[in-house]
């Protein structure tokens, strides 16, 4: 596969982008134990909680999407 | 890579992600409009006014048919009480049944055994009167036995003695 | 298309993992105009199809108990009823039509887009970007309505010590500016991502055909991958769905109600 050098470039600037979904991995997480250790320590204000959950799930992991964002537009859009 | 992708995606579509080709927007966002329009239109005049209206009637048919279930619970605590009255009522009429007729057991056995004591002592009074009688006529038989005895002795002995001394004397001993 | 460009002189990928997103003509092979019916367009009225499906002839028997697809319509309209209800409070019950449509058709776009060579017109970020504007112009409208020049306290922390407040009105701003792109950019990202996962393991799955020692490893992997990343997939359709219409809700309830 002959490329230029600004094609090498995009490529490895999109590897180094897909570690975003790292922190993201992380963050995601992050939310999901403490929701789960808190549900542990009072059940019966979990159920109530889930929505925010998924809220904040949502927003950690919409992080996430724009370093996998970021590394699709090198790959194909650059 | 990416100018191979714009190669196979046709010469016709722009590079790169299929999602950043400006040429399609328009077509997207005018068949957009349209879809949701139409799943409002659906949703909002026929669907969802259909299903609040059955759920609604669901909850009202659960509400009446609660209502109805307490009735018939009620009318069931009702029956039992009755039923149970009615076993008590029998209850004590069996009691009040079985008492009279042990009662009755009870009147006719004194009855019974009242006979059979007054058959008793009738019968004792006979034999008792046939006892003294015996006696009397056994003591009868030893005074006139004494007094021949007592007659027989007195000759054996040389002696003779008046009758009605031999009887006074015998008399006498015999009271004792 | 990518098949006979790629396979022949690559030896690489098979086909290409963005080729499944490109929006074509159904009939023809001109170019794409405002009005053409495209692949697309053919799968938002097959949504609108299933919506009426479920909707209205799954609940046409108006039973008394129902049937199992007009218990799926009851759930639905129960989940998506109770979110409003709970998350906007009694003022927003009369959005929940606007509320329901966005729900439904993200859901069942993100579902049929799961069956094999369907398009999901929610992968595009053309399709999730109008409905993301839709919502954001519509709460800003309505906050400016209900509460006039009010509205703007939502940018202004009350609770917050007065020297930080000019700050945090500035992030407020900003993060209120972000939520479009934020909201959008979820739903397309979170679709066209697996889907694209999915292809790519897909290309390796023959891999058994061009060279029988690695392939023997790798075909039977990357079935096992598809298969696993297919239920992620399930899960994630209906969790972006719901997330993208609960935000929906959280932002409306910021409009009616601004004040901290």
């Amino acid at each position: 596969m002959e490329g230029d050098i600004v094609q090498m470039g995009a490529f490895i600037g999109a590897g180094l982008a897909c570690m975003g979904m790292g922190g993201a991995a992380v963050g995601v997480g992050n939310v999901a134990g403490n929701y789960l250790a808190g549900a542990l320590r009072n059940p019966s204000a979990a159920a109530s909680q889930t929505a925010t959950l998924f809220i904040g799930i949502a927003f950690a992991e919409a992080l996430g999407i724009f370093s996998f964002l970021v590394a699709l537009l090198l790959m194909f859009a650059v | 890579m990416a100018t191979e992708t714009q190669d196979a995606a046709g010469a016709a579509q722009a590079p790169g992600m299929p999602q950043l080709d400006f040429s399609t927007f328009g077509n997207q966002i005018f068949w957009l409009l349209v879809t949701l329009v139409v799943i409002y239109f659906v949703l909002s005049r026929v669907a969802l006014p259909r299903i609040a209206a059955v759920l609604a009637e669901r909850q009202g048919t659960i509400t009446n048919d609660i209502a109805k279930a307490e009735d018939l619970k009620a009318q069931a605590a009702d029956a039992e009480a009755a039923y149970e009255k009615a076993l008590a009522d029998a209850r004590s009429e069996a009691q009040a049944i079985a008492q009279a007729t042990r009662d009755d057991i009870k009147a006719q056995g004194q009855a019974a055994q009242a006979e059979a004591d007054a058959k008793i002592a009738a019968k004792a009074a006979e034999s008792e009167k046939a006892i003294a009688e015996i006696r009397a006529s056994a003591m009868e038989n030893v005074e006139v036995v004494a007094k021949d005895t007592a007659e027989a002795l007195v000759s054996a002995l040389g002696g003779s003695a008046s009758k009605a001394d031999i009887d006074a004397a015998v008399t006498n001993r015999l009271k004792g | 298309m990518a098949t006979e460009s790629h396979g022949a002189d690559e030896g690489g990928l098979v086909f290409h993992p963005m080729d499944q997103f490109i929006v074509k003509p159904l009939m023809g092979d001109g170019p794409v105009s405002m009005f053409t019916v495209t692949n697309s367009t053919l799968w938002m009225i097959i949504t609108v199809l299933c919506v009426i499906g479920l909707m209205v002839v799954g609940s046409s028997r108006r039973a008394i108990i129902p049937s199992r697809v007009q218990s799926i319509a009851e759930l639905a309209y129960g989940f998506i009823y109770k979110m409003v209800e709970d998350v906007t409070g009694k003022d927003g019950v009369k959005y929940f039509p606007y509320i329901m449509t966005l729900f439904i058709f993200i859901v069942f776009a993100n579902f049929l887009g799961l069956l094999p060579r369907a398009f999901t017109p929610t992968s595009h970020i053309a399709v999730t970007a109008v409905l993301a504007m839709l919502v954001f112009v519509a709460v800003t409208v309505l906050g400016f309505v209900k509460n006039g020049a009010g509205f703007l306290s939502l940018f202004w922390v009350s609770s917050a010590p007065l020297a930080l407040r000019p700050v945090l009105a500035l992030i407020e701003v900003i993060s209120y500016f972000v939520r479009p792109v934020s909201h959008s950019i979820r739903l397309a990202g979170n679709m066209m991502a697996g889907h694209a996962v999915i292809k790519v393991f897909a290309a390796f799955a023959p891999m058994v055909l061009i060279s029988t020692g690695i392939g023997l490893v790798v075909t039977p992997l990357s079935i096992l991958a598809i298969t696993a990343m297919y239920g992620l997939e399930i899960l994630v359709a209906f969790i972006q769905a719901y997330v993208f219409t609960i935000l929906t809700c959280v932002y409306l309830k910021d409009a009616l109600h601004p004040h901290h």
